[in-house]
């Protein structure tokens, strides 16, 4: 384990009720670094998440958390994350003001005037402070969730999902404002679904069926992969999209918009491929570097269900 | 475009079973509570209660004494538990619940009714419930006249002819006028009380789970026992000033004295309130939601007014019935409230519902914290 990380995790493992959610999780985050964390729904985030806090107990495993033993400090971790879980969890009928006064509290902060008026002004909510929390839109409630989770100056925030069900304006004020709080030296670890957020991390981490499959900065994903692809486009993509996928089962398809992807790790094999489509077909074929989400699907379509019933039970 | 589509109302209905189906704890509220209601109150409830424990306080023991004593032994209203020497154990025992009639023949009875004095055959009741009292005092007059008729015949026959050739009377204790209200009052308070408080902490720990605030709350540097006292002792200070308005308009309204000790009530009330969270808190662990903690809470509210002897005589009640009785805390606070209230009892009087409440207190609190355990991972 590296002495100095934010956050560094050996062989974490959760079960509940008899199947695995997290197997033999490892993880290093770097003090002041945006972390990604990456993975389909239900692939063990928020139980790894609650597990590097101390929320829950690990079955196997052990780490550290800010230097913290996550097996008998979690008291400790927990007066220094910010932990922001995926659903609003302030009151909704106290209001904005009140809200942030009580976990002030919660983390025994002298001054607490002061510190939430600041929250509220830092906020733009300084004329609403006394406006129900419920009756908050969805962006804003998100935004003050942060402001509450960050009310104690933690030097490490836990961010599930902080931007599902969000706009896109709203995502992006949000994101500004975890890159700034980074800028102050925080370190984050979020878990998204959003690829656009997934790039702005230094690095990200993919979790599928409760293990890891892989970690590394955006751009070097694709290549960690081994993987190539070719852009398609123009008229009659949609049958071609059929056809692709009859013909080889190794060759991934994945549609953006009016546009296919196709990619594999077998170059020559993609070459030829285009090479016979392109020379017959009305579509252009063009080489390009594979994005992360086509890393990501191709990741996920390798992985091994195991949250799958088991062969011949009954739907 | 039709205007009613048969198929979508049956889908929504379809849709509305499924629902109730896979909600365990609803479905078992609709289909198994009805029946073991039904069961449970309709065999259990009996208005005419018999077998109600009886002393005797024998200062003759002349064949008529035996005889009126036999007689009423036999008629089930009456039965006879032992005997006290002296007026003040048996009005121990009526306070205190041991006993709720107490049967004094006077020095020489036999001899002054031979004689043709009339002398006076004392009963004292324990009115307290006056349906109780009431069927067994009815049928007193009846089976003394069998007691007689039967010993006063052959060379003693003269004496058994009309007028009587003693009186019965019969004192009624602590609720001499029968008035309901002075029965159901005092009772009312632990049912008033358990109601609200069961139901309001199971819901106050359930919302905040359902809510999905407990995580977030939990994820700061609180502590389990903080979280727990900060939610509870709110509900504490309910209690409290529900029960000063209570007690208050009691006796503005309904005239009901409080005769006993003010500090074995409040010792009792703090113990009851307890118990009474420790439930809540306990069903808040086996429950997912507010609905479902409601229903359990209301669930149990049944019981403490249908057995605990508020409504019908808990002497009334077969003995599965009491025993299920006993287990319910509402049942040892109205029995309290009622000794303190009306009977003038002290801490010494209510030793014995005081036990009970701890022992139900103490359960509740191992299965609430192994529940408790058990949902934090």
């Amino acid at each position: 384990m590296k002495e100095d990380a934010a956050i560094s995790v050996r062989g974490l493992t959760k079960s509940f009720g008899g199947r695995k959610v997290v197997d033999g999780f490892d993880m290093d985050v770097p003090p002041g670094t945006i972390h990604g964390f990456l993975g389909p729904n239900g692939s063990g985030k928020t139980t790894t998440i609650r597990m590097m806090c101390g929320l829950l107990t690990p079955d196997a495993g052990q780490g550290r958390c800010l230097g913290y033993d996550i097996l008998t400090e979690a008291q400790k971790i927990k007066q220094n994350v910010g932990y922001m879980t995926q659903r609003f969890s302030l009151y909704e009928d106290l209001t904005i003001r009140e809200n942030l006064d009580f976990t002030a509290r919660m983390f025994g902060m002298a001054d607490r005037r002061r510190v939430v008026t600041q929250a509220l002004s830092h906020l733009g909510l300084s004329g609403r402070g006394d406006q129900l929390a419920g009756t908050l839109s969805g962006g804003w409630k998100q935004r003050l969730a942060l402001a509450a989770c960050t009310i104690h100056r933690p030097r490490l925030l836990l961010l599930d999902e902080p931007t599902a069900g969000v706009d896109p304006k709203a995502r992006r004020d949000f994101w500004d404002e975890i890159r700034q709080l980074a800028g102050q030296g925080v370190t984050a670890l979020v878990s998204t679904h959003y690829m656009d957020e997934a790039v702005q991390c230094d690095v990200i981490a993919y979790i599928a069926y409760g293990r890891k499959l892989i970690a590394g900065a955006a751009r070097d994903i694709p290549a960690q992969l081994g993987l190539h692809c070719w852009r398609v486009d123009g008229a009659g993509i949609d049958a071609l999209e059929a056809d692709l996928r009859r013909t080889d089962a190794r060759v991934q398809v994945v549609r953006f918009g009016d546009v296919l992807h196709v990619s594999g790790t077998d170059a020559a094999a993609l070459d030829a491929l285009a090479a016979r489509y392109g020379a017959t077909g009305p579509q252009r074929w063009q080489r390009q570097d594979p994005t992360l989400e086509d890393a990501f699907i191709f990741l996920m379509d390798r992985a091994a269900d195991n949250f799958a019933p088991p062969a011949g039970a009954a739907q | 475009m039709s205007l009613f589509s048969v198929s979508r109302f049956l889908a929504v209905l379809m849709k509305e079973f499924i629902q109730m189906r896979r909600d365990r704890v609803t479905f078992a509220m609709m289909i198994g509570v009805p029946l073991m209601q039904l069961v449970l109150f309709g065999y259990a409830i009996n208005t005419d209660p018999r077998h109600l424990p009886t002393l005797v306080e024998m200062a003759d023991d002349g064949p008529l004494s035996r005889a009126v004593i036999a007689a009423m032994d036999s008629s089930d209203y009456f039965d006879f538990v032992g005997t006290v020497s002296s007026r003040a154990e048996g009005d121990r025992a009526l306070r205190d619940g041991t006993a709720s009639f107490v049967v004094v023949f006077p020095p020489d009875f036999h001899r002054d009714v031979v004689r043709g004095l009339h002398p006076a055959l004392l009963v004292a009741a324990d009115a307290s419930d006056p349906t109780a009292a009431g069927g067994a005092v009815a049928a007193l007059s009846g089976i003394v006249q069998t007691a007689i008729d039967q010993t006063l015949d052959g060379p003693l026959d003269f004496a058994a002819g009309a007028p009587a050739p003693f009186s019965v009377t019969v004192h009624r204790h602590f609720n001499a006028e029968g008035e309901t209200s002075t029965y159901v009052v005092p009772g009312l308070l632990g049912i008033i009380l358990s109601m609200t408080m069961i139901m309001i902490t199971a819901v106050a720990i359930v919302r905040e789970t359902e809510r999905g605030t407990m995580e977030a709350l939990i994820a700061t540097p609180v502590r389990p026992l903080e979280v727990m006292l900060g939610k509870i002792l709110p509900y504490v200070i309910v209690a409290y000033v529900q029960t000063l308005i209570f007690l208050f308009a009691a006796g503005l309204l309904f005239a009901i004295p409080f005769v006993g000790s003010g500090w074995a009530f409040f010792a009792a009330f703090n113990l009851f309130v307890l118990v009474n969270l420790a439930l809540g808190f306990l069903i808040s662990t086996l429950v997912r939601s507010q609905m479902q903690a409601m229903q359990i809470s209301f669930f149990l509210i049944l019981p403490s007014v249908l057995l605990s002897g508020f409504m019908f005589p808990f002497a009334g009640m077969p003995g599965w019935a009491q025993a299920l009785g006993n287990a319910i805390p509402a049942t040892h606070f109205l029995r309290i409230t009622r000794k303190i209230m009306l009977k003038g009892a002290g801490l010494a009087e209510i030793r014995g519902d005081i036990g009970a409440l701890v022992v139900i207190m103490a359960i509740i609190v191992l299965v609430a914290l192994r529940r408790y355990r058990q949902t934090l991972d």
